[in-house]
Formats: C-alpha cells, sequence, structure tokens
C-alpha cells in the first residue's frame, strides 16, 4: 500500500487545523472500510489519515423523543440498529444500516462514512434524505449545517470545502402517524451493491388514510443519490391509494438518469425506480398502519 | 517513508507490543510482524471474511484496520480460541461437521461464529446464514459450516 502518515486527532479543532494544513492529500479515518481500500488500490492519493475515532462528538448517538436523533459521523451501524428507540423512530435507517456490507463491515462502517464517501450506490444516504438529515459541518470558519440531500456533488464528491469534516447528522424526531422505509435491488441476497435503491417517508393523517406529507429518495440511478422532490411533493393531501402512489413512482422514474453497467443497464434501472419506489412508499405506509 | 509507530495492544489476553508503519494492516501485523497466520488474507478488500478477527468484542476484517488503530484495544483470533489441551466448541463442531476443506476461510468462519453466539447463543439458521453472509468458502457449499455453528450453539 502506498505510503501515509497517520495521526489520531482528539478534539475537533485539532482535526480541522490538520486537514487545512495537509489539504488534499489528507483524508479523514473512521471506519475505513471505504479509505482503505481505495488508498490500497491506488484510487485515492493520500499521504494523511487524520483519525477522528477519539473525538468524543463524532461518537455521538443520541435520541430523544422530542428532539430528534443526533448521530456522530463515526458511529458504526451496529450500534444504531442495537439501538431499539432508533428502531421504533427511524426504520428506513435500520434497512439501510443492516444491509451496508456484513457483519464483519458493520462493526466498523458507520452513515457518516458512507454518506462522505458519496457513492451514488450508497445505501446509508436515501434514509437519510427521507428523514429530512441535516450535515452539521466543522472547517476553519467554525460550525455549518447543510440539507443532507445538497451533500453529495458527484461520484466521490462532496459539499466539504478545504479543511471541513463532517461531524454528525441531525434527523428530526418522527411525527406522529408517520414511519419510513428503505429497499434496494441486488441479484444475490446479501453483500452486493444496490443496483438501484429507493427509500421513503411518509406522515398520514390520524385516521392513517390520507398522506399529509413524504419524501422520495434514489441511489444508483445518478451522479449522486437523489431526492425526487416533484414525486414526494405529488402525494401531499392525496388519499393512500394505488393512483397516488403510482402517479409518484412514475415521477420518481422522470429524474432518474441511471448508467448502464455491469450491475444492470439504464433500462432495467428506470425500470426498478418505478417498482422500488412503489414497495418503498408501500412499505412506510404499512409500517404506519400497522403501528398501535 | 512514514515512521514506524510503536503500539501496545492485547492480543488474545497477552499485553503485546509492536513497531508498524501506518500502512500496514491489522492482518499485515499479525502475520508478518507478530508471526500469528491464523488470519488469513483472502481478498485484502473486505470482501471475504478470511482475516476476520475480534476487536474490542467487535467482529471486523482485520485488512481494513490499521494497524496502529490498535492502540489500547483488544484483539482476539484464531490461535487464543483453544485450551492448551482442548478445542473450543466451534472448533469441534467445525471437525465433527466436516465443515471444512482447504481451511482458508476456516479461521474467519470461526471467529465470525464466536462473534454471533456471544451475542446470540441461540441463533435460528436463517441468522447464522444472515451473519456469516461476509465470510467466502469455495469449498463446501456452507451447507455444513451453517450446521457446525447451529451445532456449536446447541452444545454451548
Amino acid at each position: 500500500m502506498r505510503d501515509f502518515s497517520y495521526i489520531a486527532a482528539t478534539t475537533i479543532p485539532e482535526a480541522v487545523a490538520l486537514l487545512g494544513e495537509k489539504g488534499e492529500s489528507a483524508r479523514i479515518l473512521a471506519g475505513g472500510t471505504d479509505l482503505i481500500v481505495q488508498v490500497r488500490e491506488a484510487r485515492r492519493d493520500v499521504d494523511w489519515m487524520i483519525d477522528i475515532k477519539s473525538i468524543p462528538e463524532v461518537n455521538v448517538l443520541d435520541y430523544n423523543a422530542a428532539t430528534g436523533l443526533v448521530l456522530g459521523a463515526a458511529v458504526e451501524c451496529y450500534k444504531i440498529y442495537a439501538n431499539d428507540a432508533i428502531c421504533d423512530a427511524y426504520p428506513s435507517l435500520i434497512d439501510a444500516t443492516k444491509i451496508i456490507g456484513g457483519t464483519a463491515i458493520q462493526g466498523r462502517a458507520g452513515v457518516g462514512g458512507n454518506l462522505c464517501n458519496a457513492s451514488p450506490a450508497a445505501d446509508g444516504i436515501p434514509p437519510l434524505i427521507v428523514l429530512n438529515a441535516t450535515c452539521v459541518i466543522a472547517g476553519p470558519n467554525g460550525e455549518r449545517e447543510l440539507p443532507v440531500e445538497q451533500f453529495c456533488t458527484a461520484p466521490g464528491q462532496t459539499a466539504l470545502q478545504k479543511g471541513e469534516m463532517l461531524v454528525s447528522l441531525k434527523i428530526p424526531a418522527p411525527e406522529s402517524n408517520s414511519s419510513s422505509y428503505y429497499l434496494r435491488f441486488i441479484p444475490r441476497n446479501e453483500m452486493d451493491i444496490a443496483v438501484v435503491g429507493a427509500g421513503a417517508s411518509v406522515t398520514l393523517d390520524a385516521a392513517k388514510e390520507t398522506i399529509v406529507s413524504a419524501r422520495i429518495a434514489l441511489a444508483a440511478v445518478a451522479p449522486t443519490p437523489l431526492f425526487a422532490e416533484e414525486a414526494s411533493a405529488l402525494l401531499a393531501g392525496r388519499e393512500v391509494s394505488d393512483e397516488a402512489i403510482n402517479a409518484a413512482a412514475e415521477a420518481a422514474q422522470a429524474i432518474a438518469r441511471p448508467i448502464s453497467d455491469m450491475r444492470g443497464t439504464a433500462e432495467q434501472r428506470t425500470h426498478l425506480v418505478g417498482v422500488l419506489t412503489r414497495r418503498a412508499l408501500n412499505g412506510a405506509i404499512q409500517r404506519v398502519q400497522e403501528a398501535t | 517513508m512514514a515512521r514506524r509507530s510503536h503500539v501496545q495492544t492485547t492480543i488474545n489476553g497477552e499485553t503485546v507490543e509492536f513497531l508498524c508503519e501506518p500502512r500496514q494492516s491489522l492482518l499485515e501485523v499479525l502475520r508478518d510482524e507478530l508471526h500469528l497466520t491464523g488470519a488469513k488474507e483472502g481478498c485484502n478488500n473486505g470482501n471475504c471474511g478470511a482475516c476476520s478477527v475480534i476487536l474490542d468484542g467487535r467482529l471486523v476484517n482485520s485488512c481494513l484496520v490499521l494497524g496502529v488503530e490498535t492502540e489500547g484495544k483488544s484483539v482476539e483470533t484464531i490461535e487464543g480460541l483453544a485450551a492448551p489441551d482442548k478445542l473450543h466448541p466451534i472448533q469441534d463442531a467445525f471437525l465433527e461437521n466436516a465443515a471444512l476443506q482447504c481451511g482458508i476461510c476456516t479461521p474467519g468462519f470461526i471467529m465470525s461464529a464466536k462473534a454471533l453466539l456471544e451475542q446470540n447463543p441461540n441463533p435460528t439458521e436463517h441468522e447464522v446464514r444472515y451473519w456469516l453472509a461476509g465470510n467466502l468458502c469455495r469449498c463446501t457449499g456452507y451447507d455444513k459450516i451453517v450446521r457446525a455453528v447451529l451445532d456449536a450453539a446447541a452444545a454451548e
């Protein structure tokens, strides 16, 4: 593997100063399940790895039913799905964290790293989008926040500027009569990369018959994960029905601009966007309706 | 070349000190520096699980951990499993079920199974198969491995 130096930062200011000083040659190391492979395979030129796992703020996993979730950037997948309150509040996040790699990957990899790796096919990102997550970013000029759907800018590229790092993700508390769902299509049962992924969150009225609001997000059909904003807006105020769900699925298909590669053709992916969007919406609605 | 770092860690219950370069993975440290060759290099990118070890109680791929990251941590490898005169029940179950052929994947499967049974002593077949999905075996077809893990769970 390429030679590089390793520093374990213990505070945010220390990590930010190092990032500013080392510039493009530095990368943040959290779980390392993407970064170490990329460096080993010479896909990223890294001279400095800045390990953030000793920084308290990136290890926060704090759920409060009134204020929501603070998910530190380095919190591993297994800690997320081991938390019963988080499982109840954000089921789409659980759907995703349980299928990112296998057990050994989930012991190291986190959703924050999944986001910063900025793969178009990342399973962790559509749930963050449908759950309305906000990125908390630290940099040389202090802290700023960014809606998660604006974080990825191209494959492997993010909105992080020089000297900036992701500290945590803030997810609002779930509204009553709401739930969420994430699924992907893969030709195997496990351990694979999404051909297409789709997430949905819905809030229903008290009778659980009308959609108050919804959010739909897609993976692996564009250079970045997508927030299907128009498709989501179509559902507001609609009665729960196949007609409404089909209309949203068609609108989601309209924004997909997939490529053809070894995992699937553009045509198959566009078809899958329709199927998976319907399933994600129906899955989220069913979770609301079955909750007591 | 980046300076070699001094690292102190606990491996199979014993305090161990070693020097390593930042670019050396835990797998390379185990095999090349400490001569613990039980963990195997298969894919070296996190797909095959042949290098599975337990780090601070969690199953990890040692090829995806840097040696320098293990400062102050606890590592369990296949070498620490058996008592001097007695195999671990999971090892016994693998032998009884003939759950190995070439053996390259076996240390990883056994460490993975150990991590499973520590947190779920009575897994279903479905749970075993999903837990072990990150460990690949090109010989057995998996059935015997799954049966061995279920037998080990029943025996413990």
